[in-house]
């Protein structure tokens, strides 16, 4: 509930930024909820030749599993020292399933523009992943190799952020830049580019399905950046005093602001660019902050 | 109000089918997006998938053939959904209404829920059409 909460206006802020980079307007506050509720009373429609099932359960694995991982993410917030050893591994799991279910979807529906947009998306996965993995390591170096989020926290809370390091800055940007790929955004919204595949995945999602798919990406919104705050900023004790839940709340904002920047100043790359950079260029980075994060640095 | 109407007048997604226009009525629909008049503000959007539309918008002349296809995309739009007849070749078939290919109006080939006339028209035209028709739903709902 609160990750959709929180997504919704994190939706609003992005778009309202991007209004107000391009001199305009923008949307009111409350443009999300009409969106969302005008999406669940609208007809659903199950093209011929589409596999009913997997068509109609791609949207709900999707909302489900960021459903799930956000509530893991809180609860390793509230009690750090009660999680399992190993959640962070789920959480990473958990996150890469939305993007499965949409293409899973995309397939599904038979239509020609939204397969092509379901296999960008799998290049794209297979673009970021790697990095994005490197890049977490980092964090889980500093903790004194532990797979264990709530250890993760509790080392920052103690020993300083990790991101107070020069491993730690690097791989900080590596995984904001796997961040923007995760949310499909540009410049590496290749999946759903708007003006060449005309929403691709989505193409053929009506009414409520789409509007569960909007809302596991305005949640993916939310749950993202917390998880990479937990990893990188966790310093910042979450339990302690009003202000500190404050201090999250800005950086949080800071992220969200960063990627809408990013978004609106840049162009959507190719596919095999996307695929060219993120692992030729981004990549080697995430090592090198892996081998700089073993040597202690 | 209820709050399915409020949902559905304040999102409206609006997907532009052109039906063989003259371009004319859609450079004036991209006027929309420009900050000077910035439909956003009302939640409106432009889409690229009739499956997402909440209206939609015809603009042209509709030819022999380009009805049927025009039939066809908008039973694909998931009801609710309003339609649009944007400018007078929509409208009225304007000055191609004689000519050989069968020119028809809008409202000849499927029903519609309101008229923009102008040739182009306007986007302070197209804005209080769509009010005029957020205006009337809401009307007809509350009878």
């Amino acid at each position: 509930m609160i990750a959709a909460v929180v997504g919704m206006f994190a939706h609003w802020f992005d778009r309202k930024i991007t209004a107000r980079v391009q001199w305009r307007v923008g949307p009111p506050f409350f443009q999300p909820w009409y969106d969302f509720l005008k999406l669940l009373i609208k007809e659903v429609i199950v093209p011929e030749g589409a596999q009913k099932f997997t068509f109609l359960a791609a949207p709900l694995v999707s909302v489900a599993s960021v459903s799930v991982v956000a509530a893991l993410l809180i609860r390793t917030i509230v009690f750090p020292a009660e999680t399992f050893i190993g959640d962070l591994i789920v959480v990473i799991y958990l996150l890469t399933i939305p993007s499965q279910a949409l293409i899973l979807g995309a397939f599904a529906s038979g239509n020609p523009l939204a397969s092509l947009g379901g296999s960008r998306e799998m290049k794209l996965i297979l673009s970021y992943e790697l990095p994005f993995l490197l890049a977490i390591l980092v964090p889980v170096v500093k903790a004194g190799e532990t797979i264990r989020l709530g250890a993760i926290l509790q080392y920052q809370g103690t020993e300083g952020a990790v991101i107070a390091s020069v491993s730690g800055v690097i791989s900080f940007v590596v995984v904001l830049l796997c961040m923007q790929a995760k949310l499909a955004k540009v410049p590496f919204d290749a999946p759903e580019a708007e003006t060449e595949i005309m929403a691709g995945a989505y193409i053929e999602y009506s009414g409520a399905a789409l509007g569960l798919f909007k809302l596991s990406q305005w949640m993916m919104m939310f749950v993202v950046p917390l998880f990479i705050m937990m990893l990188w900023i966790g310093a910042v004790n979450w339990r302690q005093t009003p202000l500190n839940i404050f201090f999250a709340a800005l950086i949080y904002i800071g992220i969200i602001l960063f990627m809408t920047l990013v978004r609106n100043t840049n162009v959507r790359l190719r596919i095999d660019q996307i695929m060219k950079f993120f692992w030729a260029r981004v990549t080697p980075v995430a090592v090198i902050a892996l081998i700089l994060a073993f040597l202690g640095l | 109000m209820s709050v399915k109407l409020k949902a559905l007048t304040k999102s409206i997604w609006v997907f532009h089918l052109a039906a063989s226009p003259c371009n004319n009525c859609d450079i004036e629909i991209l006027d929309l997006l420009t900050p000077r008049f910035d439909i956003e503000r009302f939640g409106m959007q432009l889409v690229g998938s009739v499956r997402h539309a909440d209206a939609i918008l015809v603009t042209g002349s509709m030819n022999r053939k380009a009805r049927i296809r025009l039939k066809r995309v908008i039973e694909q739009a998931p009801k609710p959904c309003f339609v649009i007849a944007l400018g007078n070749c929509a409208c009225t078939g304007e000055m191609f209404a004689p000519s050989y290919n069968q020119m028809k109006p809008l409202d000849e080939v499927v029903p519609v829920d309101a008229y923009i006339a102008g040739c182009p028209p306007k986007p302070e035209a197209m804005i209080m059409g769509v009010v005029a028709l957020i205006e009337a739903t809401l009307a007809a709902a509350k009878k």
